[in-house]
């Protein structure tokens, strides 16, 4: 399951960190953090709750970008 | 005189800075504000210690006590030096505390806390540390406002989302989410107002704007029956639409998912450069320890001189300073984004950043005839041989291709010109690349190339003039031909031309059409390889040998209509479907999709992708260069700290603005 949510992050290496730091969470097949048009695509594995596994990437981001926003 | 240059510098930065506060307050979001309200702040006050003297400190002995003027100077220069830092040094040390050590707020928080100690030690130049945080903290305001802009202006130029339905109820116009219009509902578009949902007109006529699909500003007219396409904007008269998809299924929703993903798909640039940064800053950080220990070890022990740790932190410092790589990072998605959405604009759609990269190292480009270089379009030029009147013979044609989409059976109905009864055919044969079988009127009517004759046993006569051959067999006997001929495309031949000079360097076209035709067609536009009389599975193969004989680093295009080019446009390195306003299949299949079916387009897109995949090396390359010749001048302390965040900042700002250019794309 694929779903996208719009982020806010003011440079461009901190998009590629949040990307990183995305990918690891558990429950996270993939993430493609988009700059440009300021959104994050997250490809969840089966049998995780989307909603859960989000909260965790939101924390893992504010861990490597305080300033970063995710509209969950 | 460094210290005139500083003054003058902070007197245009807090110029600029009021002015953009004044004047642009609206283009800013809050963070944007705050930051500029800072740098003001921290500027003006800059600017005023620097205007007083160490002696003027200094006179503060006499009434307090011992060195008090050099504390209130301290503090007064550490207050302005939070205002404008506070941020960083909070950022870096939240990096710390997650095992997030290295990256450009750690690297500029030691640098400047380090000069900042150097300072205090001697009582000296505290400006450097400040200057160094107020330069970045402007750095990294430009970046952030020029990329907001630009990504508002390019979000503009692709914004094509019609944001309301009109539908009538009980005689009044009601405006309505477009989601919720079902299919096969009525919806009214007024002059002015934008196709929200593809339909078909059931009532008025009017004229539309295409420019924002196809990039043509040529206006379309449409009556009632014809075929509507969302995107497009209605400009002179009242039309009624019944609607034949939802809005997501639209065309309109399907190219703008299409062009958001697109900077999603990540080419090999991109990919280098955010591992290369994951490498870069803690080696950065690691040279510039070493460069504070080891050369001072160094002089102490082996070389048994003055150390001079001082010296070597600073020039550590100044290291660190002169690394960030923000430069990169930031002007490379943003030259992909850039060059996709000033495409978009000409109506070409590009669907990933690393198709724009391929795309620039296409050394050949295959061609489908039918549709593409020609219009696709046929018209009977004469009908030879047969006992029957010409109007039979196009009849019986006409009626056993009823079923067909194909091009040439198309035109052969419209030859025909009359309402065809479906009810007068059964049993049809359709035999893909040679032609149709079918009962019409209980008669055997064959209808198709030599091939069809020569698996029938029917003897047939070819014919001398040029064009595609239609022959005719009723009941097994021959019954003549039909001549008909395609034409070329008005900008076909200039297309050709312009991709030669656009670095193509083969051009081949492919088609099911006879050798004689294709030939023919091919001389006149001065195409180099023809392949001629190809089944629709022969193209495949066709390709997968040219794309084996192709050289390493070289790429091969297929450009098709996409109606029945599917398997080949995704089997070559980069497919272009041409002509794809509202044929999903073509969407789906190619990686590049031209809205209209001009040629020409074709060498525009390898233009806009050359000066893109240009301007990314540029970047790259000259951010890299200057980079690295600062860090070695900072090695050796031929750089102070001033130069080192001028370096930083200054690439950056040149590289963004480069990045910017991929925008303009009118003119190629």
């Amino acid at each position: 399951m694929k779903k996208t949510y719009k982020i806010e992050v003011d440079c461009a290496n901190c998009a590629n960190k949040m990307e990183d730091a995305a990918c690891k969470t558990n429950g996270v097949k993939n993430a493609v953090v988009n700059f440009m048009t300021q959104k994050m695509t997250v490809e969840f594995e089966e049998g995780h709750n989307a909603k859960e596994v989000m909260e965790e990437v939101y924390k893992a981001c504010k861990r490597v970008e305080s300033d970063c926003e995710i509209e969950l | 005189m460094q210290e005139i240059i500083v003054k003058l510098l902070l007197i245009v930065v807090i110029l600029i800075a009021l002015g953009l506060l004044i004047f642009k307050k609206d283009d800013m979001n809050k963070h944007q504000k705050k930051m500029l309200v800072r740098i003001l702040i921290a500027s003006s006050i800059l600017f005023i210690l620097q205007c007083i003297s160490i002696a003027t400190f200094d006179m503060l002995d006499s009434y307090l006590f011992a060195s008090a003027g050099r504390i209130l100077r301290f503090i007064l220069y550490f207050i302005d030096y939070l205002i404008i830092g506070h941020d960083i040094l909070s950022k870096a040390f939240k990096g710390i505390m997650n095992k997030q050590i290295f990256d450009e707020n750690f690297l500029m928080a030691i640098a400047t806390v380090g000069a900042m100690a150097l300072a205090i030690y001697s009582n000296g130049d505290y400006v450097e540390a400040i200057a160094v945080m107020l330069f970045y903290q402007i750095g990294e305001w430009f970046q952030s406002y020029a990329v907001g802009k630009s990504r508002k202006n390019i979000s503009e130029l692709m914004d094509i989302r019609p944001d309301y339905a009109n539908i009538e109820i009980e005689g009044k116009i009601e405006k309505v989410d477009p989601d919720e219009i079902e299919i096969g509902s009525i919806i009214v578009v007024q002059p002015g107002e934008k196709v929200p949902i593809d339909g078909i007109v059931v009532e008025g006529d009017s004229s539309l704007d295409t420019s924002a699909l196809t990039g043509e500003s040529l206006p379309r007219e449409v009556k009632v029956d014809d075929e509507i396409i969302s995107g497009c904007i209605n400009m002179s008269g009242l039309l009624k639409i019944k609607t034949t998809k939802e809005f997501g299924e639209s065309t309109v929703s399907k190219i703008l998912d299409l062009v958001e993903n697109a900077s999603s798909k990540k080419s090999k640039s991109e990919r280098f450069i955010s591992k290369f940064a994951k490498v870069y800053t803690p080696a950065v950080c690691y040279s510039a320890l070493a460069l504070a220990i080891i050369p001072p070890l160094v002089r102490m022990l082996i070389m048994g001189v003055d150390a001079q740790w001082g010296d070597w932190l600073y020039r550590a410092l100044t290291f660190l300073v002169i690394s960030c790589p923000c430069a990169l990072v930031i002007s490379i998605p943003l030259s992909f984004f850039a060059g996709i959405g000033g495409a978009s604009n000409e109506g070409i759609l590009i669907k990933g950043s690393n198709y724009l990269e391929t795309l620039s190292k296409v050394k050949t480009i295959v061609f489908d005839k039918t549709g593409t270089l020609t219009k696709g379009v046929f018209e009977v030029d004469g009908i030879h041989h047969n006992q029957l009147e010409d109007e039979k013979i196009l009849e019986f044609a006409a009626l056993a291709e009823s079923a067909s989409s194909h091009p040439i059976s198309k035109s052969l109905q419209r030859a025909y010109g009359k309402e065809i009864d479906r009810t007068r055919v059964s049993d049809i044969q359709e035999l893909s690349g040679n032609g149709v079988i079918a009962k019409v009127d209980n008669h055997k009517v064959a209808v198709g190339n030599d091939k069809l004759m020569i698996s029938l046993n029917v003897p047939y006569i070819n014919c001398h003039s040029i064009g595609t051959i239609i022959h005719i067999a009723i009941d097994d006997e021959y019954a003549g031909h039909i001549v008909i001929s395609d034409i070329l495309k008005p900008n076909t031949k200039k297309a050709i031309a312009s991709l030669k000079k656009a670095g193509i360097t083969n051009t081949i076209m492919l088609t099911g059409d006879t050798s004689r035709v294709a030939n023919k067609v091919a001389s006149d536009l001065g195409i180099t390889k023809v392949y001629s009389e190809l089944l629709p599975e022969d193209k495949v193969n066709k390709v997968e040998e040219l794309l084996k004989e192709e050289g390493n680093k070289d790429r091969l295009a297929f450009v098709g209509d996409g109606i029945n080019d599917a398997p080949v446009l995704s089997r070559a390195d980069i497919g272009i479907a041409m002509g794809a306003m509202g044929s999903d299949a073509a969407i789906e299949a190619a990686d590049i999709v031209l809205m209209d079916d001009d040629p020409l387009k074709i060498s525009k897109a390898i233009k806009i992708s050359k000066k893109c995949i240009n301007i990314v090396y540029q970047n790259i390359i000259f951010a890299l260069v200057i980079k690295f010749a600062c860090l070695i001048l900072g090695a050796f302390g031929e750089v102070n700290m001033y130069v080192a965040i001028f370096a930083d900042v200054g690439v950056m700002i040149l590289a963004v603005l480069n990045a910017i250019r991929c925008l303009f794309v009118k003119k190629l």
